[in-house]
């Protein structure tokens, strides 16, 4: 029934062209940050770049009154690899916890955990914001960190208790015989069998932190610590209509997660869906 | 592509690679056990952000929007004047208004078109795997990178006006973003095309649950394609029409980086939604408490539209 037919091919030909459509975009994207300022302008966008040039990737790099971006990059970098630092230690741990220490306060717990996902995270932001400036939090990396961190903790957890809630208890018992302690349990024993879990709970957390720029905005704007989408939008606002350089730097700060998404594209779109379906 | 599937065969290795428990010692020593691995003291980081990210700020925001706090300073209890001023017509309300259009016009399309696309790309078709590839990619992009490349095709001498004048539709010409009767659907469109992969491989995950088998003998009965779908098909994906649905509902009346990216809600407030709005009034006009305000009727409509939504889809699964 399934077999490749006329109409399979008919269909395959409409789907290409769908996908085409769809990129144009990009086309749009990578052609015009190839021009130099004056075809830019002039030329059409379907047009190919005539003599390709990197002067546009030139003024991007040197561009940014506040920060450039590759203090954008780097604050990304850090921002969202401590994030996801903190979000695999205490999401693992805690999941573990809760899968162990059955009982009472363990259902609480899950409750809290669950309730979050109803809260008025919207009403939240302005009190955390205020709560941080207060302590001196607004605009540091630690910060934002803890901001990401805690936010996204349920999330975490979550996709951690699929996992632990079925790992069996023999191995454990065996190494506690053995004279291990309780750490170098979850340490030695239990974390390293929750490795499929902590790839989809790194990709789906680092994603939504790598791109976020809603709090970034709020919380970091003005700062020293501009994650990179934030240092894009301040370096739009001062590249009026300048598209080649804009472009060019919408570019670069792609070039790490398209990286990442080209080479590990199954962990991937694994990693987004399955933290999504949780 | 099937990802929740693979997840969950994963989660049955990991299971599966070690020894069954043995439970030697019956129901309750194995309790007992239990005690003897992880403690406690282990959740409270855990419990700290809790309490500290979630429930004392969720509680404080809402009880500020009962008052006229700046953020800092004195601040009095106004009742329920905030409410009343978002409701009581203006941008506030425009805003108000928008956020249900975009919310429910983004989650029909992109359930329509992901579902399209999934049903398209599930079998035979030789470069489906390069093209899900393809289409899954602007999900993983900055959303605010990505509309800056829509901002330059909707702009007066961009790619789509070009494309009008070579078609000879000269008089569709139009400043897009600049015009509040496109202004809206422009918008739409930027979102859809940044999230329907997401839903077309949340719909893959949920046909490759469809038996072939089943679905050859509903053809061989003489069941038409249309049968074939509703009867065969749509009770097996229904989870992911759930799990689809609830998240593009959320997502649409959450949007943001979009609409500060293309138009910042202009022109004239004809593109705010919410979010928008709560950002201005709280960290550009410094209005803490009306903000709050903002912020606690955007929540709720989320958990009023969300729960609606899926008792439908309950009611509709069932009968």
């Amino acid at each position: 029934m399934f077999r490749y037919t006329k109409k399979t091919f008919l269909r395959e030909a409409f789907l290409i062209l769908v996908a085409l459509v769809f990129l144009l975009p990009f086309y749009f994207l990578v052609n015009l940050a190839f021009k130099n300022g004056s075809d830019a302008l002039t030329t059409s966008a379907m047009q190919l770049a005539t003599n390709p040039t990197l002067e546009a990737f030139g003024q991007a790099l040197r561009g940014g009154r506040q920060a450039t971006l590759m203090d954008g990059m780097l604050n990304s970098i850090i921002i969202t690899g401590g994030s996801v630092l903190m979000l695999v230690a205490v999401g693992s741990i805690s999941a573990y916890t809760l899968s162990r220490r059955t009982g009472k306060l363990s259902k609480v717990a899950m409750g809290l955990i669950l309730v979050t996902m109803v809260l008025p995270a919207q009403a939240a932001i302005i009190p955390i914001y205020v709560g941080m400036r207060n302590v001196g939090l607004v605009g540091t990396h630690v910060g934002t960190i803890i901001m990401y961190s805690g936010a996204l903790l349920p999330i975490a957890i979550f996709l951690y208790m699929g996992f632990t809630n079925g790992i069996a208890r023999d191995y454990e018992e065996a190494a506690q015989i053995d004279g291990a302690s309780r750490f170098t349990v979850f340490r030695k024993i239990i974390f390293p069998l929750l490795s499929p879990a902590t790839g989809t709970v790194a990709i789906f957390t680092g994603l939504i932190v790598w791109n976020d720029f809603f709090t970034g905005l709020i919380f970091l704007n003005g700062s020293d610590a501009v994650t990179l989408p934030v240092v894009i939008y301040n370096f739009v606002g001062e590249s009026v209509s300048q598209w080649n350089v804009i472009f060019a730097a919408i570019i670069i700060s792609m070039i790490p997660i398209l990286a990442f998404f080209l080479v590990a594209q199954k962990q991937f779109i694994q990693g987004f869906t399955g933290g999504v379906k949780s | 592509m099937t990802a929740q599937l693979e997840q969950k065969t994963e989660g049955a290795r990991v299971t599966g690679r070690q020894p069954r428990s043995t439970k030697w010692n019956g129901s309750k020593g194995h309790n007992r056990s239990d005690h003897r691995f992880a403690t406690w003291w282990w959740f409270t980081p855990a419990l700290l952000a809790l309490v500290l990210i979630h429930y004392a700020p969720s509680a404080i925001g809402g009880f500020f929007a009962f008052t006229n706090w700046k953020g800092i300073g004195k601040w009095q209890f106004v009742g329920w004047d905030n409410f009343a001023s978002i409701a009581e017509g203006g941008p506030t309300t425009t805003a108000l208004i928008n956020t249900f259009i975009i919310g429910i016009s983004f989650v029909v399309l992109t359930n329509v078109l992901g579902l399209l696309l999934a049903l398209g790309l599930n079998r035979t078709v030789k470069s489906r795997n390069v093209i899900r590839t393809l289409i899954f990619a602007p999900v993983v992009l900055s959303s605010l990178a990505t509309s800056y490349i829509w901002k330059f095709i909707f702009e007066q001498d961009g790619p789509l006006n070009e494309f009008l004048v070579s078609v000879g539709l000269e008089s569709l010409q139009r400043t897009w973003l600049g015009d509040p009767a496109t202004v809206l659907p422009a918008i739409i469109m930027v979102m859809v095309w940044q999230n329907v992969g997401l839903v077309m491989v949340m719909y893959l995950a949920g046909l490759a649950t469809v038996s072939p088998e089943l679905e050859e003998a509903a053809s061989l009965d003489g069941a038409t394609l249309w049968q074939r779908f509703n009867y065969v098909v749509l009770p097996a994906i229904m989870p992911s029409v759930v799990i689809a649905m609830t998240l593009m509902l959320i997502n649409g009346l959450r949007v943001f980086d979009q609409i500060q990216a293309l138009t910042g809600g202009g022109p004239y407030g004809a593109s705010e939604t919410l979010a928008v709005t709560i950002y201005k009034e709280t960290f550009v006009m410094g209005r803490f408490g009306f903000g709050a305000a903002l912020a606690l009727v955007m929540s709720v409509i989320i958990i009023i539209l969300t729960v609606a939504q899926r008792l439908l889809l309950r009611s509709n699964a069932k009968g």
